[in-house]
């Protein structure tokens, strides 16, 4: 992926495909494409200023022949970028026309083809990687990893320097979103000077963008009462629903009985097999079992069961049920030893 | 041979019935008609035969000779086909206004057999608070030849307003040993195993005879059984709740996949499907409305299904623990886990009574949660890990 964050360099072919459904990155990706061709403007005086001619369209626009008339010779020989967005909802025709051109392209036309990636359209994009056009990769980032070099990138192109700690806490702060994440980056290098820290982020951001159920039950379950409620105010605040916070309470319940009771001799995989869980999450759940007993967890999922009534119509304040319940089950833990 | 010989063990309700019957036909031949009215409650616990009398009586009001049993309209109201009955049975969790409104002018229609306009409702509990004020004017003061027959459990599922406006059918659940001569004598099925499951079955007769008739729900009923002893650990008890739990989705799917797909099938034909011609494409596009609103009631069919099984296991359940409490003190009573007995005793000996009524409350208190709309797996764990603490 770091080539397609704000490359430094694309070259441009004269058929080029971007892949990707992350708008922000197919974007970046699309207008450095332009840029280029706009450089390498044979006819402009000023690249910077004239640059090439664009025509943007959507796929859904787009009609037979257009095409043709797009990429035909034209009499001021202008450098032009023909980009065609969603190329993945074209008709077989229309897509069969790109396929074409494509094995053949015209000298002063650059052809931009952007695809979402995925089943639809596939045949499309295929038969363009097949004429050799030159493929632009935008994957999205999944792990909270990828999103933290992504906001480092970000401040980096930006000619400063970002903390790890500082990256982590804009990152809850703002959320998932690349968008804003990136607007966020750019505020940040604008408004201040030095390395970033996290003092900096928490002058312009703070509290937790996305908080979901299972935040709040991991907290509850391994009994740290203050942060399991801190949790839970933010869960509420950002409008995670209760009816998913007390099924993550008694997900977490199931998976501490289910590991705690299960047959002695098994050990790593086999044991992760029989649970029906990934190996990683019977772990953590090991891990959590420490300060439990049979009796505490029975205890706490009648807790939760009375709760799922209470969220559910049953009592007057979903929110006091939430605190009650994760007080209740904090006292359901058995006292340390 | 009557209509109400299928009515077991309801001698009461019997007499009531037929002297109603009986002052119909005088109202018929223009007589002030004393104790027959216009609407009518069917009450009693589950299986005692709420719909078996409704049914029989619509039929002893259609038949010229007040119920014989063998004529066409006898034949046709108890097997629901009588063009005077209006039959209501609603298969989803609920039922609306919208669908109420329809059934009060289909009810103001005249009998085209010149005798009575029948609607039996049943399950009447399920109409919501909103379709029950619809009913309410309909059944005050209805045509002069609508009768309204009415089936909830108890006279407090329905709506004070309803209730007031009805005469009050009360049934009994049928003891055990006149289940068992209703299984033998109609059913044909051995005098061993039809006292075996009426006992099981606590009074209810349709349950009887699926457990005497169908080896998969005496498997399922073995299962439920077997849970209590097997309860040893709280990853029993979530396993046991998801076996429970997975057991009742299994059935709402086996009973709704197959007619799910033929109700859709079905719903786009009606709007053009397969056809050719103008305007086709634009009719379909107009479907997704309606296609919606079907698998909403498809849907909410298939929660009732899941729902009512779990609810037969947990009565199962109950029936188990009051088998325990019954040895416990010594009740002389008959045990509906006969066949489990040296179990039943073990557990009796190892519990006291007040464990054994927590557990029961335990029980009770899922099927509320499993009404309140809970998480199935999350009332059940619950109840499970109740059952094993005691």
């Amino acid at each position: 992926m770091a080539a397609t964050r704000r490359s430094a360099r694309v070259t441009l072919a004269p058929v080029n495909v971007v892949v990707g459904d992350e708008e922000l990155l197919v974007d970046r990706a699309v207008r450095a494409l332009i840029n280029v061709a706009g450089e390498t403007n044979p006819g402009a005086a000023d690249p910077a200023i004239e640059g090439a001619e664009v025509h943007d369209l959507a796929a859904g626009r787009l009609t037979p022949g257009d095409l043709i008339e797009l990429t035909s010779p034209s009499l001021f020989s202008v450098r032009r970028v023909v980009v065609i967005r969603s190329a993945q909802d074209l008709g077989k025709d229309l897509a069969a026309e790109i396929t074409a051109y494509a094995a053949n392209p015209a000298e002063d036309v650059s052809l931009v083809v952007v695809h979402a990636g995925g089943a639809k359209g596939k045949a499309l994009l295929d038969g363009l990687v097949k004429t050799k056009a030159n493929r632009i990769d935008c994957p999205k980032p999944t792990r909270p990893g990828e999103r933290i070099d992504f906001i480092r990138g970000e401040i980096r192109t930006a000619g400063r320097t970002i903390t790890e700690s500082a990256a982590r806490g804009l990152l809850d702060a703002v959320g998932n979103d690349l968008r804003e994440l990136a607007s966020a980056c750019g505020q940040l290098a604008a408004d201040t000077t030095g390395t970033i820290d996290d003092e900096i982020v928490a002058r312009y951001h703070r509290g937790r963008a996305e908080v979901s159920g299972f935040n709040v039950a991991d907290r509850a379950i391994e009994g740290n009462s203050g942060d399991a409620l801190e949790q839970l105010r933010w869960a509420l605040a950002v409008g995670t629903s209760p009816v998913l916070i007390t099924s993550a309470l008694a997900q977490g319940l199931r998976a501490l009985a289910k590991v705690g009771g299960a047959p002695r001799g098994l050990r790593g995989p086999a044991l992760a097999k029989e649970l029906g869980m990934p190996p990683w999450k019977v772990d953590r759940v090991r891990q959590q079992l420490r300060g439990w007993n049979a009796e505490g967890v029975a205890q706490a999922t009648q807790v939760v069961a009375e709760t799922d009534a209470q969220v559910k119509g049953g009592g007057a304040d979903p929110a006091y049920a939430l605190e009650r319940a994760i007080h209740a089950i904090i006292a359901a833990r058995a006292p340390r030893r | 041979m009557s209509v109400f010989d299928d009515l077991v063990g309801q001698t009461r309700v019997v007499e009531q019935l037929t002297s109603a019957v009986r002052a119909a036909g005088d109202l018929l031949r223009g007589g002030p008609g004393k104790g027959m009215t216009h609407a009518w409650l069917f009450t009693g616990p589950p299986g005692s035969g709420r719909s078996t009398a409704a049914r029989a009586f619509a039929a002893a009001l259609l038949c010229p000779d007040g119920g014989c049993g063998h004529c066409d309209a006898c034949h046709q109201a108890l097997t629901g086909n009588h063009a005077d009955v209006e039959l209501v049975r609603p298969s989803g969790l609920s039922y609306g206004v919208k669908e109420t409104r329809a059934l009060v002018l289909r009810a103001a229609s005249v009998p085209t057999g010149g005798r009575f306009q029948i609607v039996l409702f049943e399950d009447a509990d399920r109409a919501t608070e909103q379709a029950a004020n619809a009913l309410l004017k309909a059944i005050e003061e209805p045509p002069p030849r609508t009768v309204w027959l009415l089936c909830a459990p108890s006279p407090d599922d329905l709506v004070v307003t309803i209730r007031s406006r009805c005469r009050l059918v009360t049934l009994g659940a049928p003891s055990p040993a006149a289940v068992a001569d209703v299984l033998i004598r109609r059913d044909g099925i051995e005098p061993e195993l039809a006292h075996r499951v009426a006992a099981a079955s606590q009074g209810h007769i349709g349950r009887a005879r699926r457990l005497a008739t169908d080896a998969e729900t005496s498997r399922h009923r073995d299962e439920v059984l077997g849970l209590p002893s097997r309860l040893t650990g709280i990853a029993q008890c979530v396993d046991a709740a998801a076996k429970l739990v997975a057991a009742a989705e299994g059935e709402a799917t086996a009973t709704t996949d197959e007619l799910n797909d033929s109700e859709r099938s079905a719903l786009r034909q009606a709007f053009g499907e397969g056809s050719t011609g103008r305007g086709v494409a634009k009719a379909l596009r107009g479907s997704a409305g309606a296609m919606k609103e079907l698998e909403d009631r498809q849907k909410s069919r298939a929660t009732r299904i899941k729902r009512d099984s779990l609810d037969l296991a947990l009565m199962d359940l109950t029936a188990y623990y009051r088998d325990v409490l019954a040895l416990q003190v010594g009740a002389q009573v008959a045990l509906s886990a006969g066949d489990r007995e040296p179990e039943l005793r073990h557990l009796a000996g190892s519990s006291t009574p007040d464990a054994t009524l927590r557990r029961i409350e335990a029980i009770m208190q899922c099927r509320e949660r499993l009404q309140a709309n809970a998480n199935p797996q999350l009332a059940v764990e619950a109840m499970m890990m109740a059952l094993r603490t005691g």
